[in-house]
C-alpha cells in the first residue's frame, strides 16, 4: 500500500533514536580523544627499529645492509653505514647504521621494508598521534627516535613478536649447536694430533 | 481623505511610475508588486478585508510571480540596447490621456453619491459566498471554464514538442 | 489559580500598559505583544536548531554536537556568533538592492503570519475575521522573496534553484489551501480563534479535534505534506540540497543574510506548524477533559514542538525527492485527494450525527487512497536502457 515504506522507515529511525540512548549497537560513536578503540593486532602506521636488551645502541638488530633503503618505493629511508663493526646478538661482528632516518611525511606504510629485512630489525609501529608543528624536521625521525625495545614490540604485535623471537632463538640454538660440534671436532683433531706425537 | 490614504496613494502611484520608468525589466515587475501591495492596503483601509487579502494572495502571490517567470523565460531580463522610450511615444501619451479622462469623468460623476466617511464593513465573507452561489453562479462557472481552457491550452502549447520527439525516436 | 496561570501573559500585558495614559494603552499593548513574538520565535529557532542537530544525529546513530556547552546547548549561540561575524560578500555583478531586500522581505512576511495565530486562550495578536486568509496571503508573499534571492545573485545555479523552489511552492499551495478550506467549511468561519473554539469541546473525555475525524485526518496528512514542501524541508528540499545545487537560491549569501534565510525557513516552519495545530490539532485545547487545568499556551507550544520533531524525524528518514517526482506527486496525487476530501467534508457536514457518516466518509477516503496508490503512483516499469547520441 502507498505510504507503507515511509512508515517502516520512520519506525526504524525512531528505533535508532530511542535505542541510541541504551545500546551501543545504535550509538557507534567513540568520542576521541577521551575514548579510544583498542588497537588491532595487525594495525600498522610507520616503521620502527627493534633492539634487544637494555642498551638501544648495542642491541640494535639492524646491520645496515641497506636492502630496505633500496626497496622502499617512495625512498623515505636514509641509511649511513658505519666504518667499524660491533658484535651482534650471536656474537659475530656486524656493521651498524650510524644514521637511520625515516621521513614519515613521505612513508606510505606499505610495509615492504619489513618484508625484505633479513634480520627482523625493522617492524611496523601502531602509534599515529605524531602531529607536530615543526614542518622542517619534525617528521624526520632519526635512529634514536626509531629505536624501540623488543618488549615494546611484544606489546603491540604479540603473536608476531612471539613468532619472530621463536625464529631468532631457533637460529641461535642452531648456530650454537654448530659451534659446539665444530669445537668438539677441533678438540678431537687436537687430541688425535697429540696422541700421534706422543707415540 | 486621511493621512493614511495619502501615504498609500503615494506608495501605489510611486510603484506604478517605477514599473513604467525603470530600465531593468525585473525591477519593473517588482515595482508593480509594490503597486499591487499598495492597492491591497487601500482595500484594507476601506475595511474590505476579503478583497484586500485576496488581492495579496492572488496578485502578489500568483500574478507577480507569473510576470516574473514570463520575463525570465523570455529574453526580457536583458536591458534593451536602444533605451526604454519608444518612437511612437506621442500616440501612447494621447491614448493614456484619453483613458485617464474617461476614468476621471466616470469617478467624478459618481463622487457626489458616495458618503465621505468609510462605510461600515457590511460585506462579510459569508455574504460574498452566498452572492457567488446565488446571484453570480453563471459568471462563476464561466470563469471556471475559461480558466480550465487557459490551463489546458498552456499544457498543450508546452507539450507540443514531445510527440514529435517520440515519433523521431521510434523511427 | 488555574485561570491565573492560563492568562498570565495577558494579565502581565494589561498590568504593564496600565502605567500609561489611556490613549496610548492599545497601541503600546500591540507593540509589546509584537515585540514578544519577535523575540520568542528566534529563541525557539535556536532551540529547534539544537534539537535538529542532536535529533538527526541520534537518528543516524551518532551524537550531535556535544563540545560547545553541556550536551552542545551553546551550539546555536556559536552558530549565531559565526554568522554575525562572517564577511558579507555581495557579488560584483549582483543586483545590490534586490539582493539586500530578498532576506528582508522573507523575514518580514514570515513574521507577519504570527499575527493571527492563537497561542493560548485570548492570546491572539490581531483577532481578524478573515485570519486564515491573511495568513495565506503572507505565505504566498514569501515566495517572491525566494525568487528575488535567486535572481539577484546573477548565478545560474541560484536562479535554477529559485525557479525550482518557486515552482514547488506554488504547486503545493493548492493542496495547502484546499485542506484548510475543509476546516473552514465545517467550522463556518475563517477566523482562527473560532476554529479553535469549535474544537475545544470534549465528548466521553476525548476532544473534538478535527484530526480525529476521517476528513480531518486526511486533511492533516495532506496539510503536513504541503507544509513540508512549502518550507523546503526534506524530503522536498531539492532547491536547497547541498549536493544538487550548491545551496540553491541562497548560494551567494553569506554572514548575516544567510542567517536571516535560515531563520526565515525555521520560523516559517514554526508558523505553518502553528497554523496546522490551530486547524487540525485543536490549537490551545487540551487533549483530555481532565487535563484542562494545564495552561492553554503550554498545550499550543507542546503541539508546536511535536510538529517540529515530526519534521526532524521526516528529514532523518526520507531521501530527497527529485523535482519531477515532487511535481507529479503534487498534481497527480495530493490535489485529487484534496478534492475528494473536500467532497467528503461536505458529505460529513450534511449527513448529520451518527456512526453512518464515520463509515461512509472513511470508506470513500480509504478507497480513493488505495485506488490512487495503485493507479497513479505505481512503480514505473523500467525497460532496457536506451541511448540518444548527439547528431
Amino acid at each position: 500500500m502507498l505510504g507503507e515504506g515511509i512508515l517502516k522507515g520512520m519506525a526504524e529511525t525512531a528505533r535508532n533514536f530511542f535505542g541510541s540512548y541504551f545500546s551501543s549497537k545504535r550509538m557507534t560513536t567513540v568520542e576521541y580523544p577521551e575514548q579510544r578503540i583498542a588497537p588491532f593486532e595487525a594495525a600498522r602506521v610507520f616503521p620502527f627499529l627493534v633492539y634487544d636488551g637494555a642498551d638501544w645502541e648495542a642491541g640494535l638488530r639492524c646491520v645496515s645492509c641497506q636492502i630496505c633503503e633500496k626497496e622502499c618505493p617512495p625512498k623515505c629511508i636514509f641509511i649511513e653505514k658505519s666504518k667499524d663493526k660491533k658484535p651482534d646478538a650471536l656474537g659475530r661482528p656486524q656493521f651498524y647504521p650510524t644514521r637511520f632516518d625515516i621521513d614519515i611525511s613521505v612513508c606510505m606504510s606499505c610495509q615492504i621494508c619489513v618484508e625484505v629485512c633479513p634480520f627482523e630489525a625493522i617492524k611496523m609501529d601502531t602509534e599515529f598521534e605524531l602531529s607536530t608543528d615543526d614542518r622542517f624536521g619534525g617528521l624526520l625521525l632519526d635512529r634514536r627516535e626509531l629505536a624501540k625495545s623488543n618488549e615494546y614490540y611484544h606489546t603491540i604485535h604479540s603473536s608476531e613478536a612471539a613468532a619472530v623471537d621463536a625464529r631468532l632463538d631457533e637460529e641461535k640454538s642452531k648456530a650454537e649447536a654448530k659451534a659446539k660440534s665444530l669445537a668438539e671436532a677441533k678438540a678431537h683433531i687436537i687430541a688425535a694430533a697429540h696422541a700421534g706425537e706422543g707415540a | 481623505m486621511s493621512f493614511v490614504f495619502y501615504v498609500l496613494t503615494a506608495l501605489t502611484v510611486a510603484g506604478g511610475l517605477a514599473a513604467m520608468l525603470l530600465k531593468n525589466t525585473v525591477h519593473c515587475a517588482l515595482a508593480l508588486t509594490v503597486a499591487f501591495a499598495g492597492l491591497a492596503l487601500l482595500f484594507l483601509n476601506l475595511d474590505a478585508q476579503f478583497a484586500g487579502f485576496v488581492q495579496i494572495l492572488v496578485y502578489i502571490g500568483a500574478v507577480a510571480i507569473l510576470v516574473v517567470f514570463a520575463i525570465l523565460l523570455t529574453k526580457g531580463s536583458e536591458t534593451p540596447k536602444d533605451g526604454v522610450f519608444s518612437k511612437t511615444w506621442f500616440a501612447g501619451l494621447a491614448i493614456a490621456a484619453a483613458v485617464f479622462a474617461v476614468l476621471g469623468w466616470a469617478i467624478l460623476q459618481t463622487a457626489p453619491m458616495l458618503p465621505n466617511s468609510a462605510p461600515t464593513p457590511s460585506v462579510t465573507v459569508l455574504q460574498i459566498g452566498h452572492a457567488l452561489i446565488d446571484r453570480y453562479v453563471l459568471p462563476l462557472e464561466i470563469v471556471a471554464v475559461l480558466l480550465t481552457a487557459a490551463l489546458i491550452g498552456a499544457v498543450i502549447v508546452a507539450m507540443h514538442d514531445n510527440p514529435e520527439h517520440e515519433k523521431e525516436e521510434s523511427e | 489559580m488555574i485561570e491565573f496561570s492560563d492568562q498570565i501573559f495577558v494579565l502581565l500585558k494589561h498590568w504593564l500598559v496600565s502605567f500609561l495614559p489611556v490613549a496610548w494603552q492599545q497601541p503600546v499593548g500591540v507593540i509589546l505583544c509584537a515585540a514578544t513574538i519577535v523575540c520568542l520565535y528566534p529563541a525557539l529557532f535556536a532551540v529547534a536548531v539544537w534539537l535538529e542537530r542532536k535529533g538527526l544525529g541520534r537518528m543516524q546513530n551518532r551524537l550531535g554536537p556535544n563540545r560547545v556547552g553541556p550536551f552542545g546547548l551553546l551550539q546555536p549561540i556559536a552558530d549565531g556568533i559565526k554568522s554575525l561575524t562572517k564577511e558579507d560578500i555581495v557579488p560584483l555583478s549582483a543586483d545590490a538592492a534586490v539582493h539586500f531586500l530578498a532576506p528582508v522581505l522573507l523575514v518580514v512576511t514570515v513574521f507577519m503570519g504570527f499575527a493571527v495565530l492563537p497561542m493560548g486562550r485570548n492570546m491572539v495578536l490581531v483577532d481578524m475575521d478573515a485570519g486564515l486568509l491573511f495568513y495565506f496571503a503572507m505565505g504566498t508573499s514569501s515566495e517572491l522573496a525566494v525568487f528575488m534571492a535567486g535572481w539577484s545573485s546573477r548565478n545560474k545555479y541560484s536562479l535554477l534553484g529559485a525557479m525550482r523552489a518557486v515552482a514547488q511552492m506554488i504547486s503545493y499551495e493548492v493542496p495547502l489551501l484546499m485542506s484548510s478550506v475543509t476546516v473552514v467549511m465545517i467550522t463556518g468561519s475563517l477566523s482562527l480563534t473560532k476554529i479553535v473554539e469549535a474544537q475545544n469541546h470534549f465528548s466521553y473525555g476525548l476532544p473534538h479535534w478535527y484530526i480525529f475525524t476521517p476528513w480531518g485526518f486526511a486533511g492533516f496528512v495532506m496539510y503536513a505534506i504541503s507544509t513540508t514542501a512549502e518550507t523546503n524541508r526534506s524530503p522536498f528540499d531539492l532547491p536547497e540540497g547541498e549536493s544538487e545545487l550548491v545551496a540553491g537560491y541562497h548560494t551567494e549569501y553569506s554572514g548575516f543574510k544567510f542567517a536571516l534565510f535560515f531563520l526565515g525557513e525555521y520560523v516559517a516552519m514554526f508558523s505553518i506548524s502553528g497554523l496546522g495545530t490551530t486547524l487540525f490539532l485543536g490549537g490551545w485545547s487540551a487533549p483530555f477533559a481532565f487535563l484542562t487545568w494545564v495552561p492553554s499556551w503550554i498545550w499550543f507550544f507542546s503541539k508546536l514542538m511535536l510538529s517540529i520533531f515530526v519534521f526532524i524525524w521526516m528529514r532523518g528518514t526520507l531521501p530527497r525527492l527529485r523535482q519531477d517526482q515532487l511535481m507529479n506527486f503534487a498534481w497527480k496525487f495530493v490535489l485529487p485527494m484534496c478534492l475528494v476530501n473536500l467532497m467528503v467534508a461536505a458529505v460529513w457536514r450534511f449527513m448529520g450525527e451518527g456512526w453512518q457518516r464515520w463509515a461512509v466518509c472513511s470508506a470513500i477516503l480509504l478507497l480513493t487512497y488505495v485506488g490512487m496508490g495503485l493507479g497513479e503512483m505505481r512503480k514505473k516499469h523500467i525497460g532496457p536502457r536506451s541511448y540518444r547520441y548527439a547528431e
